[in-house]
């Protein structure tokens, strides 16, 4: 279904996707590293300061120039957690030459500035330049601080905060306020060499290229100075008990309460019950035919939005949904009664049924689009096991009622957070 | 079934209009597993005033009705229709903006019976006076939801500024004020006046078969009957030029200040090729302005008077047009006069053809990668449809743009008068 393609060179992997059916082509470059505090917030600076310059196009506006002539080539950067994993994603998607009227060799020359871009960014005196580094270093501060702003990521964040209390999950992928004044273009250009030696990396190509072309242009445009594997920690963290369920309830001046419940499923990527885990979470909120939206939403008219979605590496599932602050012990009664439900079986075959044709769909269409597809396909970079497409369809058709209410058992509670109005406002 | 060829683009489109006057197209896409069907109509929260179907008095509606129409629509007498696409394996949605509704699906299998469905439930109201109470507390929790969000409110406190009486102005959801007076039978009224076939649109893209997919819409709609289609009649509003308030400043608990700039289009009632160049025209000059790649982000930028939130856009239906400017900022005044005195000064800087054929070739890259997405293609296509203007003649009208096209919409819309100013900045707490 999938033609992905793997070979290593010069000690990172390079994947091919071969197909005709997209107007652009896409490379897409990741950098794994483990979340840890000392390095979280050099990681999360650095993929902007490497967007920010390169040898030949020394400062943003003239690297941004030459997108622009390569007919608007889009270049972007984020950080992402899976698991306990710090991953830094360099995308740069360009026209193929075949829909215009001019004939540039616009692949060839992506390859290339990709290439410059991670191996070769713009430096003085040996380091990174002074006034990118700063300016890149007020944008982080900003980035940091706009989750405030933003209520139901911030609710999102508190509760994972809350519920990883000293795991490395709980570190936020923009790093720590707190340390951005620390970093200095020395120290932030040592951190790139050691990352450049270190990450495990993986290089994406979708488009209308075959691998041996893709393989010629990567070998004449990248070479990764001499890699060294960063010694395997063992990423499994001890498994939690939790003795008793934490609330926590934060005041704030909103108008509607967000309403974030976090339960360990004891269940990740590696697990032979991970499809079973899916369809639980379908049956459960992942959808518009799910017991959150029917009971929370259209049943009891409480909420807009009341869904639930898996953290697949690290094992958890994330109830949300915003709710008046009144009806907050009702809101919560009701996602409980669902929970207890589930894991008495309390769903009939229909559900199931349903659920895995949604499921299957979703994850045909995610493969449609070059960046869902590289996602899908990076899991299986993450995690020792590898999950083919074909295996995922066929696996979530065969799993049981059975196994269903066995993964709902396992599932524990561990986290209700409230952030609320403040009373006394209105 | 009328066959229209984009060679350069490699593409293929098929046309039919129904005897009821829909309007059908299909975009083939091999290679693609899903298909992703719109039915639009032609109908948004700006209509509030109309001659409801039959009668000949115009009458004013709550605000918000369209939008509550639209959920409502997906309730009937035995249940949700969520459920039944999701049972048929298909993803369902809908949603709601100045001047179209749409209804749509997408899915991977049963392609033809999610868009007999997705059809059937549009063209089947069913509307109680229980469903409509209910629905007034989801609707009511989706408004708080926004009342939270700080960029929609400086988005939608912008437009509200600068409009005087187009309701434009007002939010597509109403208010829990103004939906709290929506009944059934309003609700019937909408629907019977704007869901006639005639006024709508259905575009279904994805690895379908053309003939096979137009002769079950021709069967579907041969089935049903529907009024004879008269032309629908909308209150149309005087709307000058200026805009209503030059500012506004909405206090929030938020850290980062926020500040948007509008500027009010003028002459924006062409239609076919016409609105495309205009518009486009529009978005070329804010791309030569304020594109990462200009001296002015570049500035801004390494003021930090801007971050990786700024972004520019211009929007432009039949009887209003408006482009918006900013982002977060650490100082909302400075950049606000900033952004002012960069539109004001253009015709300081002359635009040489080099520097338009460098965003000319950024537009048409950025539009071929949008035609990657089904989603865009649909939804796009259905909007310049409804503008007598054809999505896939954007290279070419891109290509035809002179400095003198540039110059042009800069002169109608650059005037003091036309901006208004909308930011968030933080509340002092107490």
């Amino acid at each position: 279904m999938i033609n992905e393609k793997v070979r290593a060179v010069q000690g990172f992997r390079v994947h091919t996707i071969e197909t005709d059916k997209y107007k652009t082509n896409t490379l897409v470059l990741k950098m794994k590293a483990p979340l840890s505090k000392e390095t979280v917030t050099f990681r999360a600076l650095l993929p902007y300061v490497l967007q920010s310059g390169t040898t030949t196009y020394p400062s943003a506006k003239q690297l941004r120039t030459y997108l622009d002539e390569l007919y608007g080539a889009t270049l972007n950067v984020d950080l992402t957690k899976k698991g306990e994993h710090h991953i830094i994603t360099i995308r740069l998607d360009v026209a193929n030459e075949k829909f215009l009227k001019e004939q540039t060799p616009l692949l060839n020359k992506a390859v290339q500035l990709l290439s410059e871009i991670v191996l070769q960014p713009a430096l003085e005196k040996g380091r990174f330049v002074e006034k990118i580094v700063e300016q890149e270093k007020r944008s982080l501060k900003q980035r940091i601080q706009s989750v405030y702003d933003d209520k139901m990521r911030y609710a999102n964040l508190r509760l994972v905060e809350e519920m990883c209390k000293g795991e490395p999950y709980a570190l936020h992928t923009d790093g720590q306020l707190e340390d951005v004044d620390h970093i200095t273009p020395e120290n932030l250009f040592d951190y790139y060499q050691k990352a450049l030696q270190e990450d495990e990396i993986d290089l994406y190509i979708i488009g209308s290229i075959p691998e041996e072309r893709v393989l010629e242009l990567v070998q004449s445009h990248f070479s990764f100075p001499a890699r060294t594997t960063r010694p395997v920690i063992n990423q499994l963290t001890e498994k939690k008990t939790i003795t008793n369920v934490n609330e926590v309830k934060e005041e704030q001046d909103v108008k509607q309460g967000k309403l974030n419940i976090g339960y360990r499923t004891n269940v990740t990527y590696e697990d032979d019950d991970y499809y079973a885990l899916q369809v639980f979470n379908g049956i459960f909120g992942g959808f518009s035919h799910s017991k959150l939206f029917i009971n929370v939403r259209e049943k009891a008219s409480l909420a807009y939005y009341a869904a639930s979605r898996l953290e697949s590496h690290k094992g958890l599932m994330m109830v949300m949904a915003g709710v008046e602050p009144v009806n907050y012990e009702k809101a919560v009664q009701i996602i409980r009664d669902q929970m207890e439900g589930m894991k008495k079986g309390d769903f009939t075959d229909d559900e199931m049924t349903q659920t895995k044709a949604v499921i299957r769909n979703q994850l045909l269409e995610t493969i449609d689009t070059p960046r869902g597809l590289v996602e899908v396909l990076y899991h299986n970079v993450v995690s020792k096991r590898k999950r083919p497409i074909e295996e995922w369809l066929s696996e979530t058709d065969r799993v049981s009622r059975e196994e269903v209410v066995r993964v709902a058992n396992n599932i524990e509670l561990d986290t209700i957070y409230f952030l609320t109005g403040m009373e006394g406002t209105k | 079934m009328e066959k229209i060829v984009y060679e350069q683009l490699q593409e293929q489109l098929f046309y039919e209009k129904m005897p009821n006057g829909l309007d059908v197209y299909i975009l083939p896409k091999k290679g693609f597993n899903k298909t992703y069907a719109t039915f639009t109509t032609k109908y948004g929260s700006v209509d509030n005033q109309f001659v409801p179907l039959g009668k000949t008095e115009m009458k004013r509606v709550p605000d918000g009705i369209a939008h509550f129409l639209e959920h409502k629509l997906f309730e009937k007498e035995d249940g949700d229709v969520f459920q039944q696409f999701s049972k048929q394996g298909a993803s369902a949605n809908a949603f709601t903006s100045f001047t179209r509704t749409a209804y749509l699906f997408s899915s991977t299998a049963n392609v033809e019976k999610n868009l007999e469905t997705l059809i059937d439930f549009v063209q089947t109201p069913y509307f109680s006076d229980k469903t409509v109470e209910k629905e007034k507390g989801i609707i009511g929790q989706e408004i708080r939801m926004y009342d939270d969000n700080p960029d929609w409110r400086v988005y939608f406190g912008l437009i509200e500024s600068m409009y005087q009486n187009h309701p434009v102005k007002i939010d597509i959801a109403g208010t829990i004020e103004s939906i709290s007076n929506i009944t059934k039978e309003l609700l019937y009224e909408c629907y019977e006046t704007f869901y006639h076939p005639s006024n709508m649109l259905l575009f279904i893209v994805g690895p379908v078969d053309q003939e096979k997919i137009m002769q079950q819409i021709r069967d579907n709609q041969a089935k049903k009957t529907f009024p004879k289609a008269v032309e629908i009649q909308r209150f149309v509003y005087d709307e000058p030029a200026e805009v209503a308030k030059e500012k506004q400043v909405i206090p929030m608990h938020v850290q980062t200040s926020k500040c948007l700039v509008g500027l009010k289009g003028t002459n924006v009632t062409a239609k076919g090729k016409d609105k495309l160049k205009h518009e486009l025209s529009m978005n070329v000059l804010l791309d030569y302005l304020f594109g990462k790649s200009s001296p002015h982000y570049e500035r801004l930028y390494s003021l930090g008077l801007i971050d990786e939130t700024f972004a520019y856009e211009y929007t432009e239906e039949q009887q209003f047009g408006f482009a918006i400017v900013g982002g977060d900022t650490s100082d909302p005044d400075r950049l606000a006069e900033e952004l002012k005195q960069t539109m004001l000064t253009f015709f300081d800087s002359s635009l040489t053809t080099e520097e338009l054929e460098r965003v000319k070739k950024k537009k048409i890259g950025a539009f071929l990668r949008s035609l990657n997405s089904p989603e865009y293609i649909a939804n796009q296509f259905t909007r310049y449809a409804f503008h007598e203007a054809s999505l896939f003649e954007a290279v070419s009208v891109l290509q035809s743009l002179t400095t003198d096209d540039i110059v042009q919409v800069a002169k109608e819309c650059f005037r003091e008068s036309q901006f208004s100013i909308c930011q968030v900045v933080p509340k002092e707490r107490n």
